[in-house]
């Protein structure tokens, strides 16, 4: 059986979330295996550049470390070229809304089968310490002494207007949920994005900010209804709610590719 | 001097012109003929002055020739602006005789009614240009059956009989002037293809296995783009075009680990787009070749005109140091093969390759002969059993790892951006580092004993000759052609790999020579400054070309007739 631990030194900070992401990963990957969901050599995982990236080098899977900001397009060609294959993306908010924006968007405009795992610490960690395009307005950072004085993208909205058919939060902390939506993510077909919010303890804590503001989407939350799901992401910004936002079933990018 | 003619087509963009050449080029190849054709046009989609140019002959012709034979003038712009180019007794097509027609020296001026017959039978104005071809049949002294056998198959998905119409009625009309048809030349023995650059690189990459190409338009790499989207209805072959540069090749490098045998094409401005992913290529060992098309620069340039000022930028293209391979085709036949050469030696060495053409080789077709039946696929050095120890960047005496991809059974294949282990993990070990770098260049060094059997220089002319004019990629043409022209036949070298560079075979070309003339589209000698970093050889003239035109071949034979002189 796959160990899916390799021999690399972690080197996360200690009592980092991302730590807890890969946790929940390997716990999503050993029951998909298990159940025979899925064969270990049919994942390919991707990573871009920043501490989320790690990840690759601490999973014994398929892996492609891209250049920073490029994991998506690298990620739509190993599709393309092989659609057998399960294709699991993890990227930063520095990485995918900053640097690589616009692969992101055209991703889930074609409804590529990639799934997307952004761990959104809203700060550029690896390069010590400035502000990302998801840093809220008034963010201090080496580059901003001052406040950033930007407003941030919304990634949800932002990815429901571009295509995207699988729309979800999760907190990094919470390894038993984030485990869950992982599960659903992989079950989906067509592009699925994940917020995992990961505070970062060093240059950008939010745990205190988080603790009281995250609940549960609504039990009957109508995750069908396009115009719903915008509603409900335009509503005043008190609360951080987790959970599935968005699921449709529509033709991929890559199944069309192959028709 | 063997007989050549020169038949120019001019009209408004839009006006389909291009197409006129190429159906009146593949007419000529299938009589036998060698045919040469340049294609002028400013970057509009409607409106300015295009111009197609063709040469021909029963000799090879390398490059087209500015005395017009024939003109066909689709509007009145293509005589002001070509009048100084017409031969004593040139022949012109109009639709009306209108002054400028006739003011045109010493021309014999049709007024061949080429729109009029299009509306009469309900064609598009566009397919005015066959009325032109039947009449250059009727010129050309071809008998109407035997036109009409060959157009036919031009125009097999192109509303034939619509088409054959119009050339009947122009040939028929000429015939009832009484214009007497030109001085017959007699076509050559064999018949070849008569295709652009752009089109023999994409049949080089079929021939030799490609499964996908990825590539934003960019003009002149545009119709490589084109042709292969074309080619996917018959085979397994996928195309796309994503987001923009960025997105191409970092996508296709997805494509290559994934185990698909890959290509990306666009002009050297969305090529320096590409460079990071260039050396994440080099770095990581993902085989993929990069179709590069030069044209005028700095920055947006002169789009849709020649240059060959990227020979530095290919050679040296993406950051740090890592083995590739950048082969200059001449013509269409070196780029059919440099296509062939470079997927095969891409997935052996898994390594980079840029096949660097310009505006000249990617869009000027010529009569060639492709050698498709000599190309076979070389897979490179494929796994031969995995197991759980299989090592991507496993270290071996030829720098080869033995390659396997995911889905394989029991393995883990990983590939990284950072600098790596044998397993592929991210490493800074400074043993490791240097050890990896070793590793890629001791590619380099195997890649090197590859130019023992590839044609990485040629040698035309006077092998003994004193004096050697030295030359790459389009520039090619205008050499050969104007060596028909030269006082004395000259040592021609051309240099087609600049990376590795046969240091061996260009020295031994160019030691006993004592005078060296280079000939480039560019500024800075880049070839001259090359053969002297590699060579310690200097060139004794240079003669440049930088005004984003092609270089004629008469005044070229003159320049280097009187440098020889000297």
């Amino acid at each position: 059986m796959n160990n899916l631990a390799t021999t690399a030194k972690i080197t996360w900070c200690p009592g980092c979330p991302n730590s807890a992401i890969l946790v929940a990963f390997r716990q999503t990957v050993a029951e998909l295996i298990e159940a025979k969901k899925i064969k270990p050599e049919n994942i390919v995982i991707g990573a871009g550049i920043g501490c989320h990236g790690k990840i690759a080098d601490y999973l014994n899977l398929n892996s492609f470390t891209s250049l920073h900001g490029r994991i998506l397009p690298a990620l739509t060609g190993i599709k393309c070229a092989n659609p057998q294959l399960t294709v699991i993306s993890f990227s930063g908010d520095g990485d995918s809304f900053s640097e690589g924006l616009e692969h992101l968007l055209h991703a889930a405009r074609r409804n590529s089968d990639l799934k997307v795992f952004l761990h959104d610490n809203q700060v550029f960690a690896l390069t010590t310490g400035q502000v990302t395009a998801l840093s809220p307005k008034g963010y201090k950072g080496k580059s901003t002494p001052d406040g950033s004085w930007e407003e941030p993208f919304l990634p949800l909205p932002l990815l429901l207007e571009a295509g995207a058919t699988f729309l979800a939060r999760t907190y990094a902390g919470d390894i038993a949920g984030t485990k869950k939506i992982m599960l659903a993510a992989i079950a989906h077909r067509g592009f699925a994005f994940v917020e995992i919010i990961q505070p970062c303890l060093i240059f950008f804590d939010t745990r205190e900010y988080f603790k009281d503001r995250l609940c549960p989407l609504p039990a009957d939350f109508p995750v069908q209804d396009k115009n719903a799901v915008r509603e409900f992401l335009a509503q005043p910004d008190t609360q951080t709610p987790v959970g599935i936002f968005y699921q449709v079933v529509k033709p991929t990018y890559e199944e069309q590719l192959w028709r | 001097m063997a007989d050549i003619l020169t038949i120019g087509i001019g009209g408004a963009a839009g006006d389909g012109t291009k197409e006129a050449g190429a159906a009146l080029g593949t007419l000529l190849a299938e009589l036998g003929y060698e045919v040469f054709m340049s294609i002028a046009n400013p970057s509009l989609i409607r409106g300015g002055h295009n111009f197609a140019r063709l040469s021909f002959g029963a000799e090879k012709i390398w490059c087209d020739r500015d005395k017009l034979d024939v003109l066909v003038a689709l509007n009145e712009e293509s005589i002001t602006l070509h009048q100084n180019e017409l031969s004593p007794n040139a022949v012109i097509f109009a639709d009306e005789l209108t002054p400028a027609v006739t003011a045109a020296r010493g021309a014999n001026a049709v007024a061949l009614p080429m729109a009029a017959t299009a509306i009469a039978i309900g064609a598009p104005a566009v397919a005015r240009n066959s009325v032109a071809l039947g009449a250059l049949g009727y010129l050309l002294d071809l008998d109407l059956a035997g036109l009409q056998k060959i157009l036919q198959r031009i125009f097999q998905n192109k509303k034939p009989e619509l088409n054959l119409k119009l050339a009947q009625t122009g040939f028929e009309f000429l015939k009832k002037t009484g214009l007497a048809p030109l001085k017959k030349i007699k076509p050559g023995q064999t018949k070849k293809e008569f295709l652009d650059g752009n089109v023999a690189f994409a049949k080089g990459l079929l021939a030799a296995g490609l499964d996908f190409y990825v590539a934003y338009p960019m003009t002149p790499a545009t119709s490589i783009l084109h042709f292969l989207a074309g080619e996917q209805k018959n085979r397994k072959l996928k195309v796309i075009q994503p987001e923009n540069e960025l997105a191409a090749i970092n996508l296709a490098l997805g494509v290559a680990y994934a185990g698909k045998r890959v290509a990306v094409g666009s002009a050297t401005g969305g090529f320096t787009l590409m460079q990071e992913a260039f050396s994440f290529a080099g770095g990581a060992e993902l085989p993929l070749v990069v179709a590069v098309a030069q044209r005028q620069a700095p920055a947006t340039g002169v789009p849709t005109f020649s240059s060959q000022a990227d020979l530095r930028l290919a050679i040296h293209a993406g950051h740090g140091e890592f083995p590739r391979l950048v082969i200059a085709p001449g013509d269409p036949a070196e780029a059919f093969l440099a296509g062939a050469v470079g997927l095969n030696l891409a997935w052996q060495y898994q390594t980079p390759v840029i096949v660097l053409l310009d505006k000249i080789v990617s869009e000027h077709p010529a009569t060639s002969q492709l050698t498709a039946d000599q190309i076979k696929i070389e897979s490179g050095k494929i796994a031969a059993k995995t197991g759980s120890d299989y090592r991507r960047y496993e270290i071996t005496a030829d720098g080869l790892s033995p390659l396997a991809f995911p889905g394989t059974p029991d393995i883990v294949v990983k590939i990284t951006s950072y600098e790596h282990g044998e397993k592929g993990i991210t490493t800074e070990d400074p043993e490791l580092v240097k050890a990896m770098v070793n590793k890629r260049f001791a590619k380099a060094a195997a890649l090197a004993t590859e130019m023992v059997q590839q044609e990485t220089v040629k040698i035309y002319g006077d092998q003994e000759a004193e004096t050697a004019v030295i030359f790459w990629g389009s520039t090619k043409g205008p050499v050969l052609e104007a060596a028909k022209y030269f006082d004395r036949p000259l040592k021609l070298v051309q240099i087609i790999w600049l990376e590795p560079f046969d240091v061996g075979r260009v020295s031994a070309a160019l030691a006993k020579v004592k005078k060296i003339i280079n000939v480039e589209g560019n500024h800075n000698a880049q070839l001259a400054a090359l053969i002297r970093e590699k060579t310690g050889l200097e060139v004794s003239a240079n003669i440049l070309k930088y005004d984003s035109r092609p270089f004629d071949p008469i005044e070229l034979a003159q320049q280097i007739n009187l440098l020889n002189h000297e």
